[in-house]
């Protein structure tokens, strides 16, 4: 069991948790992430790791509600804890002076993003950043991640704040101005990273992503990551989760991401129906007739 | 190692030899196919008291048994089949618990056929002892009887031993260590303790209830256990040598990464690994979606073929007729007579309506237009020269192109070496292929207090097996912790 210290939102439906896990916190290195396992009955999935204190044996994690999992582990408050959470996972970033480099994230992506930036500032490195979000409450870890970057720029689709636009125009922007670019880190969801490794592959900058494919053991052991890097397939756990951007198929990755689709909708269903009659508390009947209509 | 014994005690049987080689081999209760094809609940049934004494009674009692011999952890055999005929069933247990602490699980899936029985000379007037059916019974009423406040503790020698991975050898290696008095700690990676056991074989071979008491019975033998440690990546070898002060380590870390066969449309949606399916079902209970959260493809009315022909794929198209498969096939790429799945097993999978194309590969998997499997184009093949292996050649046939509709497609061609350990462990010696090198009889590696076995160090191959050099390693390991010496 692994204990939840602290649990913030800190965007709508993206809360942070503080875990003590000393043995993780330990061995933390920028671009690995956690597997966990909310309960008895639960799925594992993939985690992404923002930072963590060796000193308290603290990791924190970002989540954002999308399916079941991730709802259930957002209803969660400090006190409670997650039954099992293994890591940390993949190889560690690569870290070293490479000069000038832009970090990108999307969405919370960010927070996975955050500590490469960190390291790579860190290594000597100047550090651009560029964070995005849908809107301004989406953009996320902005004072963070100005702490550990030489320079911050941030859009937002409907413009609701900073510059309205995709963090990708930011990066045609610094490419055409004539930015000397040795390395590009992006991380956030698959249309973005795959616009990014569009535009820096005619460049011929080396780019980096952190791919978040469906995952089991995360030890190398079942394969279901597998991802298909110039025709052949690697397991984002043991040989990733960081690729060579201009080498993954983005439309393989999009595909087997969907794979499940139909029955995450369904798990996502009934939790929320599940959800709704604990609130409401209907009279027996009733609550027959809500089972009756889940099994359908 | 414990040697076969000379009996000193006379033999209660009171049937005379030659009258015993005439008595048939006493079958094992099953499930019918028909019903037992739809559902994750065990095949075999086991046998009764009264079953398993009519059995016993067929053992021959030879001076020198081969059957102890051919055992790769040396359960003395005869010894525990006369106890069996003497109705002393709990001194049966304590007899095969002497060289075997996981009775229940190899009494289910070892390939007796190989070993033990393979070995018995009733094999040449009739059929073998039924030694796998009896270690089974016995095991099984050692733990509805099992009394663990009556476990006598060695007296500890103040040496930790951390055992990586709690599959079959460092369960075994465990379960020698802790009644030599050492201090001995498991670390799994998984969520549940018993490696291969708990993710790779399903339900209806070995019920997972079966697993947990048998490691209940080791954790009051004083073993512990802590899951969700990845070695090497939560804690390193050197960091549990140094750090932690563990004064040996083996790793036992198991079958490795899935292999594909590199052809076309292996990213296909519905294209598995044996491993991921497995996992999926037997650790993940996605067979029991939407109450455990894992999910699985619709196997519904689809065909299903499942690549390779040994143990695992077996397990994995036996899980997808249980899963309502339409069709179920192996492709298997020589003929029956080669394929190495327990013989039990083959028989178990074509009562239940596998379909058996034999002497066929896929050489392509094709796509719906929508990234899901349509179909393999498959390859006839004839059995040429024996290779490297001893087995006759498959060597295909032109022409003999075909497609085969498929919605699913699983392979099960084997795994190769994980290198987590091997790149995070300085110093740690590996072979071509990046298993770990570890002496045949000491299991030692080349580093100083760091043993291996099982898959990690020989590749994929049989529990049993594993459980032969976990106990290899504990051997070694005690007398490394008394000696000092390497």
């Amino acid at each position: 069991m692994f204990k939840i210290l602290h649990a913030q939102f800190i965007a709508p439906g993206i809360k942070r948790f503080v875990i003590e896990a000393p043995r993780i916190a330990r061995k933390q290195r920028p671009g690995q992430f956690v597997i966990i396992r909310v309960n008895e009955k639960g799925e594992r999935i993939p985690l992404t790791i923002e930072k963590s204190d060796p000193e308290k044996g603290t990791v924190n994690i970002v989540v954002q509600s999308l399916g079941k999992t991730t709802h259930m582990l957002n209803s969660l408050e400090a006190g409670d804890s997650i039954l099992d959470m293994v890591g940390p996972l993949g190889k560690p970033s690569e870290i070293e002076k490479f000069g000038t480099v832009v970090v990108m994230g999307g969405g919370v992506g960010t927070a996975m993003a955050y500590p490469t930036a960190s390291a790579m500032k860190r290594a000597g490195n100047r550090v651009i950043t560029i964070i995005g979000g849908r809107n301004k409450d989406l953009v996320l870890l902005e004072s963070e991640m100005r702490e550990v970057s030489d320079t911050v720029l941030v859009t937002t689709d409907d413009g609701s704040y900073a510059d309205k636009g995709l963090v990708t125009d930011k990066l045609r922007q610094l490419i055409e101005n004539g930015t000397r670019i040795d390395l590009v880190l992006a991380v956030g969801p698959i249309p973005m990273m795959r616009a990014v490794a569009d535009m820096t592959r005619k460049e011929r900058i080396k780019t980096v992503v952190s791919l978040n494919p469906i995952m089991i053991d995360g030890t190398g052991m079942c394969g279901g990551c597998r991802v298909l890097v110039e025709g052949k397939s690697e397991f984002a756990c043991v040989d990733g989760p960081e690729f060579d951007a201009h080498r993954v198929d983005f439309a393989v990755l999009v595909q087997r991401n969907a794979m499940y689709r139909d029955a995450e909708k369904r798990s996502m269903e009934n939790y929320q129906h599940e959800a709704a009659e604990k609130k409401s508390a209907a009279p027996a009947d009733a609550e027959v007739a809500c089972a009756l209509e889940g099994k359908k | 190692m414990s040697t076969p014994t000379t009996p000193t005690k006379k033999s209660n049987n009171p049937i005379p030899n030659k009258e015993r080689i005439k008595m048939p081999r006493q079958h094992m209760p099953e499930a019918p196919p028909e019903v037992r094809n739809k559902q994750f609940t065990e095949v075999n049934l086991g046998y009764s008291a009264e079953l398993a004494r009519q059995e016993a009674l067929r053992c021959i009692e030879c001076a020198k048994p081969s059957c102890t011999k051919d055992c790769p952890v040396g359960v003395k055999v005869k010894e525990f089949v006369q106890l069996i005929v003497d109705g002393d069933f709990m001194g049966a247990a304590a007899k095969i618990r002497e060289d075997n602490v996981l009775p229940a699980i190899t009494g289910r899936v070892c390939p007796q056929e190989d070993h033990c029985e393979g070995a018995c000379l009733l094999c040449n007037k009739g059929e073998s002892l039924g030694i796998g059916y009896l270690e089974r019974f016995v095991a099984d009423y050692e733990q509805k009887h099992f009394d663990v406040t009556k476990i006598v503790k060695a007296s500890p020698t103040g040496k930790k031993v951390a055992i990586v991975g709690s599959g079959p050898s460092g369960l075994t290696a465990a379960g020698d260590l802790v009644q030599k008095g050492h201090e001995v700690h498991v670390f799994e990676a998984l969520h549940e303790i018993g490696g291969v056991l708990v993710y790779g074989i399903p339900e209806f071979r070995l019920p997972k209830q079966i697993i947990r008491e048998q490691v209940d019975i080791m954790r009051a033998m004083g073993v512990e256990f802590e899951t969700d440690v990845v070695v090497g990546r939560t804690v390193t070898i050197d960091e549990l040598l140094d750090e932690e002060k563990y004064d040996a380590v083996f790793i036992g870390t198991g079958a490795g990464l899935p292999q594909f066969m590199g052809i076309p449309g292996e990213h296909l949606n519905g294209v598995y690994s044996a491993n991921e399916f497995l996992t999926r079902i037997n650790l993940m209970h996605a067979y029991e979606f939407p109450n455990y959260d894992e999910p699985m493809v619709d196997f519904r009315g689809k065909n299903v073929a499942v690549i390779g022909g040994g143990n695992t794929a077996l397990d994995a198209i036996r899980s997808s007729l249980r899963l309502g498969a339409g069709n179920a096939f192996i492709l298997y790429r020589r003929s029956e007579a080669e394929m190495p799945a327990r013989l039990e097993e083959i028989k178990h999978a074509k009562e239940e309506g596998i379909q058996l194309q034999v002497l066929a590969a896929p050489l392509e998997f094709l796509d719906d237009g929508k990234g899901w499997l349509r179909a393999a184009r498959c390859q006839k093949m004839e059995l040429g020269e024996p290779d490297s292996s001893g087995r006759r050649r498959p060597v295909p046939i032109p022409g003999s192109e075909y497609e085969l509709p498929l919605a699913v497609a699983i392979m099960a061609i084997g795994t190769t070496a994980n290198p987590i350990i091997q790149t995070t462990t300085p110093g740690l010696a590996t072979t071509k292929k990046g298993y770990i090198q570890a002496d045949d009889t000491t299991q030692k590696t080349s580093r100083r207090g760091v043993f291996a076995g099982g898959d990690i160090v020989t590749g994929g191959a049989t529990v049993i097996l594993a459980m032969g050099a976990g106990r290899r390693a504990a051997k070694s390991i005690h007398e490394f912790l008394v000696s000092g010496e390497w």
